[in-house]
């Protein structure tokens, strides 16, 4: 057990824990900020990946906006901030057997796998991420078409947001 | 590698010869060291932050006409570690039906989205924490961690106030990082690179003259980030009393007042590094670590004085009106620049210093004065507008008494 | 490349422990003397009035959507920027572009009257 694969399972252990407080958490806020670890332990297993700008994007997309969004929606629309029903339904039985059914088909397919044994290729000397990404973005035989579609696809959202809040003014 | 020019590696080659002859294996030494060595760092950083205090109550008394603390010690010097003690020994009180855990955890975390901007702060060519190669990127994500500190604090304050004043606060907050991460977006360009210190190493002549439009757009924003006046929505203290400080005393309110004051400190120094060259200064720094590492404490400190001069000269501004100022102008204006930044550069870049420099000089002040053009003729007709239906109210009222 | 993230968590530990030991010294230097009077909300000096809960605008929610909308589109601006010294006037047409289409959304939710904050 070499020290990457040690801290690799406490990272992946934390995202699975605070996964499963998300969503069994009663209280709102205490549910998005259980989300906020879940989103920071993700970052943390792409700078183990040596994604740097992917895990710093990470922060600042998904922690930066998307959970401050969430804590604003929860503030917008509830007025009561803990969920009062039960915590099970009357069918948990049948979707506990299923989750263990897929749980264990998955194990059974990745049984044949080899991936778990091999360490990750060595990225080749000098490799600077930020300049790959930056030529696949701007060069006209990769992904140019993508990025200028992005932006549309950007603009949609925008658009389709302003839609939504115009009518509910 | 003699004292003088390379004090660091000499003291951690030291330490890791001293502990692997301890029996410590080689990984585990350097480890240590490293953390050491950020200890250290850390360590320093807080003591700077206490003279800060005494800085910014002499600076503000100044501005108002005043001495400032002069009691203790000479100076006052003695001032900060007396408002330390106080701190110190102050109860620790939470608030009745206050979330217990999310309200003692914010202060914490606004501190500590502090401390870890000082990673990749370039302190000298080779003295510095992390050379990380998108270390723009990791202000921005700082200060994401910072903000979400401000909501927790204000939502487990059980305080209508400290609500408000929270999600104002971050609503600006929010709004300001956008010019902020294009204004950073600009020497990224001028540098083709993330890196602070790859940044530092570009500028052979200081981006304030390649782009001091871009300058100005980071420094406004970085105000606005620091939440201090006149962006301080959130401790808005005729407004919402103490915004989401309110229910916070002692060391957790030290611990947020420390933050921004030290947070102030760590932007004035990164508009030094983005703008004015960092540790360089017309190759001092070369000679010596020990040059290179007060060339850029000034630098952050005269970062910090402007930012202190504009927080005692202008007053807060009202929240639409902030609102309305950056995404209505500031946003508009740092993509135009953006745009022609990166037209200019790619234009004028292959000529000579002579004409780059002041070809990129000229197209920021070409885009200010036509900006500044818009604004002067869409004021003038506001006031014309205003003064057009004033001047019909008052028709109207001699017309019908 | 992995102890750099690695310096990366020494400070994020030491950024925490140094709080943490503040607040830690504060909370066993004080006194304890809880009293309710001590623990009630702060109102100004008066008792408070109705719930520590308020009906927020939706100006915040709006204000944080296009936040993010932008914030996307900077962070996609990145990698382009990183290599715009090499690069010619296609890749930067190219990126005037991009940044010009988002420039429309701004105006687009200007002219709809989504950044009034009234």
């Amino acid at each position: 057990m070499t020290v990457a694969q040690i801290i690799f399972l406490v990272v992946a252990l934390v995202t699975l824990v605070s996964a499963l407080m998300v969503v069994t958490t009663q209280n709102l806020i205490h549910a998005a900020l259980w989300l906020v670890v879940t989103l920071f332990a993700v970052a943390i297993l792409y700078a183990l990946l040596n994604a740097s700008f992917l895990a710093v994007v990470q922060v600042v997309v998904y922690i930066g906006a998307i959970a401050i969004l969430f804590i604003f929606a929860v503030m917008l629309t509830r007025k009561e901030m803990r969920d009062q029903g039960p915590q099970l339904n009357a069918s948990w039985g049948l979707s506990a057997l299923l989750a263990v059914l897929t749980f264990g088909g998955l194990f059974a397919l990745l049984q044949g796998w080899d991936g778990m044994s091999k360490t990750v290729a060595a990225l080749p000397s000098g490799f600077d991420a930020m300049n790959e990404l930056g030529t696949a973005l701007t060069s006209p035989n990769a992904f140019v078409l993508p990025f200028e579609v992005a932006s549309v696809l950007l603009l949609a959202a925008l658009v389709g947001a302003v839609y939504l809040a115009f009518n509910r003014k | 590698m003699n004292f003088w020019t390379d004090p660091l590696k000499l003291a951690a080659d030291w330490l890791i010869g001293l502990l692997t002859g301890w029996g410590m294996p080689a990984g585990v030494a350097l480890g240590l060291t490293a953390f050491l060595g950020v200890l250290l760092l850390i360590t320093v950083l807080m003591v700077i932050d206490i003279f800060l205090v005494w800085l910014e109550r002499k600076v503000v008394a100044r501005f108002q006409d005043r001495i400032g603390p002069n009691r203790l010690g000479p100076f006052g010097l003695i001032q900060p570690f007396a408002d330390i003690i106080k701190l110190l020994i102050k109860e620790d009180t939470t608030p009745a039906n206050a979330d217990k855990v999310v309200y003692n955890l914010a202060p914490m975390l606004s501190m500590m989205s502090v401390l870890i901007l000082w990673a990749i702060v370039p302190l000298a060519p080779r003295i510095l924490g992390v050379d990380l190669n998108v270390g723009a990127l990791y202000i921005v994500a700082a200060g994401a961690i910072g903000t979400l500190s401000i909501i927790m604090a204000g939502w487990s304050s059980n305080n209508k106030f400290a609500l408000i004043g929270a999600f104002r606060q971050v609503a600006v907050l929010v709004s300001f990082e956008i010019p902020m991460v294009a204004a950073l977006l600009i020497p990224t360009i001028l540098a083709g690179s993330m890196g602070m210190n790859a940044i530092i190493q570009a500028q052979n002549v200081w981006y304030v003259w390649l782009s001091p439009l871009g300058a100005l757009i980071f420094l406004v924003a970085a105000i606005a980030e620091l939440g201090r006046s006149p962006f301080d929505m959130g401790e808005a203290e005729s407004e919402l009393v103490a915004g989401y400080n309110i229910e916070y005393s002692g060391m957790k309110f030290g611990m947020f007042y420390a933050g921004e004051l030290l947070h102030a400190l760590t932007f004035g120094g990164f508009w030094g590094i983005l703008f004015f060259g960092g540790y360089r200064f017309f190759g001092l720094e070369q000679v010596s670590p020990f040059l290179a590492i007060p060339i850029l404490l000034t630098k952050a400190v005269i970062g910090y004085w402007i930012i202190m001069w504009v927080k005692y000269t202008m007053m807060r501004i009202r929240i639409d009106h902030m609102l309305a100022f950056n995404w209505k102008f500031l946003t508009p204006l740092a993509f135009v620049l953006l745009m022609v930044t990166a037209l200019a550069n790619v234009l004028l870049r292959g000529a000579s210093a002579w004409i780059y420099i002041p070809g990129m000089f000229l197209s920021n002040v070409i885009l200010g004065w036509i900006v500044v053009e818009f604004m002067r003729r869409y004021s003038r007709a506001e006031r014309e507008k205003a003064e057009g239906a004033a001047k019909a109210r008052t028709v109207l009222e001699i017309a019908h008494p | 490349m992995n102890s750099q993230w690695l310096l990366v968590a020494f400070f994020f530990i030491v950024g925490l422990i140094i709080p943490v030991g503040a607040i830690v010294a504060a909370a066993i230097l004080g006194p304890k003397k809880p009293n309710p009077i001590k623990q009630t909300t702060y109102e100004c000096g008066i008792e408070t009035v109705g719930d520590s809960w308020v009906q927020f605008k939706v100006q915040y929610y709006i204000f944080a959507l296009v936040f993010l909308v932008f914030d996307v589109e900077t962070v996609f601006l990145f990698p382009w920027a990183v290599k715009l010294g090499q690069l010619g006037l296609f890749a930067v047409m190219e990126g005037i572009v991009f940044i010009s289409i988002l420039v429309v959304g701004l105006v687009y939710t200007w002219r709809k009257g989504m950044l009034e904050w009234a």
